[in-house]
């Protein structure tokens, strides 16, 4: 049948099952934002302050919730816009498709007015761009980017409609189909069949499980490493249950925080700079490694050469590009962390390592709390902690506050922590945080940030009150750029060059004019408080810890060094 | 060492970039990289030659099967190829030179192209190698200009990519 081009592609996100979008109008956009005037009542459109909240909102919808995360941005500022969160969920392997709209095809190419070349800039960090000047290929198109976006390692699609495509005149053929349907018609058909990997979820080979297979059955320290992997797969049951049937510790990695409960017996914390003493002199000392969606980032692999050096490695990923990329594996297994896990589980028996968790768990797995006359993170985060339910979203920004919540909170299942390991980008957890709120309204979601950090985006409180997005902003205050001072502390030799933030705006009032509620807290018995206060209230509150400027993340291991040579324990 | 990646593409805009913009962002060089369509007009060859270890090789031929512009990518070893590459070459060309210029010509199996009264440009396809040789025999004679198309490669025998 014939429909106008712009029905065609509300018609395409309703048949993806899109019911939220985040996004910004402008100029070459305006006609998809017309159509979705007419869609309402089945499209709702979240109006962020800038492009780059309504980027880390998808974001973290897809994060939260695992479905695919949808942001609509103009042409020219308005693409450029998305760019660090299209990057954010690329380096995370979140699946959101950034719909843009560009000037016209007579335009194009001419420096026009708002025009930029999105497709060329974020080719280096999406799956896939896709210009479209054929109207006719708008079905084919979105049903590619979904299927791309969500299929494989997932990650972020982008694409671009030249804005004479989705003029109000133009009719193109439309077919309604099933989602189900997508991977047998058009170019889907075609990509399906390719020896690539682009789209295919490859099914693990039963030899390489076999192999794995007889070495657990040789291994005396088995030790294991839950990645985002685990996470995305939505595979934190079979990663459970394969720990304990093999009765090895498990590190998490910043990305792998919710595959594998953190309060669960078999758990040393986090692993890599910031990893836990047991963490990583058990990867130092394990003759079995396998690790489960991780990509051996600098941040964990400090040192490639000496990293897990007694051990056998063995790396199960989805993406077969990850192989020996940046840590000499031994043996590999390429699939979805969740069927690998579930051949693994039905191929294992039962193991006792008694002696190796006993050697193991003789070194700390949390960070020993420090006496203090004064309010630290750490009482910040354990009183906090008391106080909200289990299955709280925790959506934080980049820094010290980032390392403190993973170290503190222990998180149950995936999607419980919406963080930017990968990309490191400050200014992700507000946005992150309402799309996470937005797309599971009967949770609580905190947002926990620095000054530094909310200092960025902010303005994404004006969104969190308009829409009534009741978020839990919770500033660890020190009035400074903490981690950064943290390494002119230890490596600069104290020389804190610009990383002093004493002029912060006032965040109580900064809260209070967007519509918020807020208290400043320089006690715990303030902070008990404000937390109850801030959940009675059920409106977004923000909560201003001051800590002091001095606070270190512990323990700490140099960049490049090997992963047992704590600068700080 | 050498190796050639022979990779299958869509024929379409932006294809070329993606790839180039996969072995930069990398930090792998390209040495010599040909592009041009099949016998299908949808699909293009690039034929693309790194120099570098293996384990280099391996992961571009990895991550180039990430795109979804991508139908096929092979690695090639030198040994298993047919490979050849075109050169056109101008060389300063007067009464005096025109027939040894000729002779090295005819003996490497080239084609002149076009003369004038001061110059001749010639045309040779062949390995690599050879047209090294005739570029070197050239030399002499004052070379004016060069173009070179970098190496196409097709696997020897049945086998096709």
């Amino acid at each position: 049948m014939k429909v106008r081009a712009t029905k065609a592609i509300m018609e395409c996100l309703l048949e993806q099952g899109v019911d939220t979008v985040f996004g910004y109008p402008g100029g070459s956009i305006l006609n998809i934002y017309d159509e979705l005037y007419n869609y309402q009542d089945k499209i709702h459109h979240y109006l962020t302050a800038h492009e780059q909240g309504a980027a880390h909102a998808a974001d973290g919808y897809a994060r939260s919730t695992g479905r695919v995360g949808v942001c609509f941005a103009t042409s020219g500022p308005g693409a450029t816009n998305l760019t660090t969160g299209i990057a954010t969920a690329y380096y995370d392997s979140s699946p959101v498709v950034f719909i843009t709209c560009n000037v016209t095809e007579e335009l194009l190419g001419k420096d026009s007015f708002q025009e930029v070349d999105i497709t060329g800039i974020a080719m280096p960090i999406t799956k896939a761009t896709y210009l479209v000047r054929d109207a006719q290929t708008i079905p084919d198109v979105i049903r590619e980017a979904f299927a791309v976006a969500a299929s494989g390692r997932p990650g972020p699609v982008l694409v671009d409609f030249l804005k004479n495509v989705t003029a109000l005149n133009v009719e193109i053929d439309y077919e309604p189909l099933p989602k189900k349907k997508h991977i047998e018609e058009g170019k889907l058909a075609a990509l399906q069949k390719r020896m690539g990997w682009g789209i295919r979820t490859p099914e693990p080979d039963p030899e390489d499980v076999d192999k794995l297979v007889a070495w657990i059955k040789e291994a005396k320290k088995p030790f294991i490493i839950c990645g985002g992997g685990v996470v995305r797969s939505r595979a934190h049951k079979e990663f459970t249950r394969f720990a304990e049937k093999m009765d090895a510790p498990v590190a998490i990695t910043l990305m792998g925080g919710g595959g594998f409960p953190g309060d669960h017996p078999l758990a040393t914390g986090m692993i890599g700079m910031h990893g836990s003493q047991a963490s990583n002199i058990a990867c130092d000392t394990c003759d079995l490694l396998i690790a489960v969606g991780c990509r051996f980032s600098d941040r964990v692999a400090l040192d490639p050469q000496s990293f897990a050096s007694q051990a056998r490695i063995v790396h199960i990923d989805i993406d077969r590009a990850e192989i020996d990329k940046n840590v000499k594996t031994d043996h590999h297994i390429i699939g979805d962390a969740k069927r690998v896990l579930e051949l693994l589980n039905g191929r294992i028996g039962r193991y006792d390592h008694g002696g190796w968790k006993a050697e193991v768990f003789s070194h700390d797995t949390h960070v020993p709390v420090v006496e203090s006359d004064h309010m630290t993170p750490d009482q910040v985060l354990r009183t906090i902690y008391s106080k909200v339910p289990k299955d709280t979203i925790v959506a934080t920004d980049v820094g010290q506050h980032q390392m403190w919540s993973i170290q503190h909170f222990h998180f149950t299942y995936p999607g419980q922590l919406l963080t930017s390991g990968g990309f490191g980008t400050m200014g992700f957890g507000l946005g992150a945080a309402l799309g996470a709120k937005v797309g599971n309204p009967d949770k609580l979601v905190l947002h926990m940030t620095g000054d530094g950090c909310f200092r960025m985006n902010s303005q994404e409180m004006a969104t969190e009150s308009h829409y009534d997005i009741p978020v839990i902003t919770v500033v660890f205050d020190n009035r400074t750029l903490g981690m950064v001072r943290q390494w002119q502390n230890l490596i600069y030799h104290k020389r804190f060059s610009q990383t002093d933030l004493d002029f912060a705006p006032d965040f109580v009032k900064l809260a209070e004019a967007y519509g918020l509620k807020g208290a400043r807290v320089e006690n715990l018995e303030q902070l008990s408080a404000a937390m109850d206060e801030a959940m009675a209230w059920g409106h977004g509150y923000v909560i201003d810890c001051k800590i002091d400027t001095d606070e270190m993340v512990r323990p700490m291991v140099g960049g490049g060094s090997p992963i047992t040579d704590f600068m700080l324990t | 060492m050498k190796k050639i990646i022979s990779v299958l593409v869509e024929n379409q805009a932006g294809v070329l970039n993606r790839i180039t913009g996969l072995f930069s962002r990398r930090a792998f060089n390209i040495e010599s990289l040909a592009v041009g369509v099949t016998d299908d007009k949808n699909m293009s060859r690039i034929t693309i030659i790194v120099d570098s270890g293996n384990n280099v090789v391996e992961q571009v031929e990895k991550q180039l099967n990430k795109l979804v512009d991508v139908i096929k990518v092979r690695t090639i070893e030198e040994n298993h190829m047919i490979g050849r590459e075109l050169i056109l070459i101008k060389v300063s060309a007067n009464t005096r030179t025109r027939q040894d210029i000729l002779n090295v010509c005819q003996i490497m199996g080239g084609k002149i192209d076009d003369v004038s009264p001061t110059s001749m440009t010639l045309e040779l396809s062949d390995t690599t190698e050879k047209v090294d040789l005739f570029e070197e025999l050239l030399r002499p004679f004052s070379i004016l200009e060069v173009a070179r198309t970098g190496l196409v490669a097709l696997q020897k025998g049945h086998g096709a990519i």
